[in-house]
């Protein structure tokens, strides 16, 4: 899963099976530090209470549609949880790694 | 499967059923140097892993189902080990 900022809604009255009741909603996908990345893309969200604005994380592919009654509906991304804090360990991302790490000559 | 580093955590009190009672940390990719990529998943763990931690990923779906139990379940990415050691051969093969 990865970070997402809810930035629009998207209203389609033609639908194809497997779409009927589905929320769709426009999602800027963010880095580790929420910062945008990548292009915009539609997410149907499987949590039902987001909205533009909303910090959330997302699942692609086929696991995207799991999050959904419909286990076939052709969807490849959906909003599975709104987020209420993210805590990125600075440190943790610096220095060495805790397993021992070797290259062989 | 991947190799990564726990770098944070996410906290939401609004998911998915499939995703209640399971910690999610956000692990990033580790290059053949060991060092963070800045690609990253955010994950289920099943081991108890924390900040800093080398971890083994799993990112594919009916793995992680099978391993949560969970079916269906709208989860890819899990943690699935915690890595001690690394060699690799000097001529990357």
């Amino acid at each position: 899963m990865r970070l997402g900022r809810v930035i629009g809604t998207v209203v389609a009255t033609r639908r194809s099976t497997g779409l009927e009741g589905v929320k769709l909603l426009v999602v800027q996908p963010l880095d580790e530090d929420r910062r945008p990345t990548g292009r915009p893309e539609i997410a149907a969200d499987a949590t039902a209470q987001a909205g533009p604005g909303e910090l959330v994380f997302m699942v692609a592919s086929r696991e995207a549609a799991q999050a959904l009654p419909d286990l076939f509906a052709p969807v490849d991304l959906a909003i599975t949880g709104l987020v209420d804090d993210v805590h990125v360990v600075a440190a943790a991302r610096r220095g060495p790694p805790t397993a021992a790490w070797r290259r062989e000559e | 499967m991947y190799l990564g580093r726990v770098i944070g955590s996410v906290v939401a009190t609004i998911k998915i059923a499939h995703l209640a009672d399971h910690r999610l940390l956000m692990v990033d990719r580790l290059d053949l140097d060991g060092k963070v990529t800045g690609a990253y998943d955010i994950a289920v763990d099943v081991v108890q892993a924390g900040p800093g931690d080398t971890v083994l990923v799993l990112d594919e779906g009916n793995g992680a189902r099978q391993i949560l139990g969970l079916d269906p379940g709208a989860v890819r990415t899990v943690i699935v080990g915690i890595v001690d050691e690394v060699t690799l051969a000097g001529d990357r093969g």
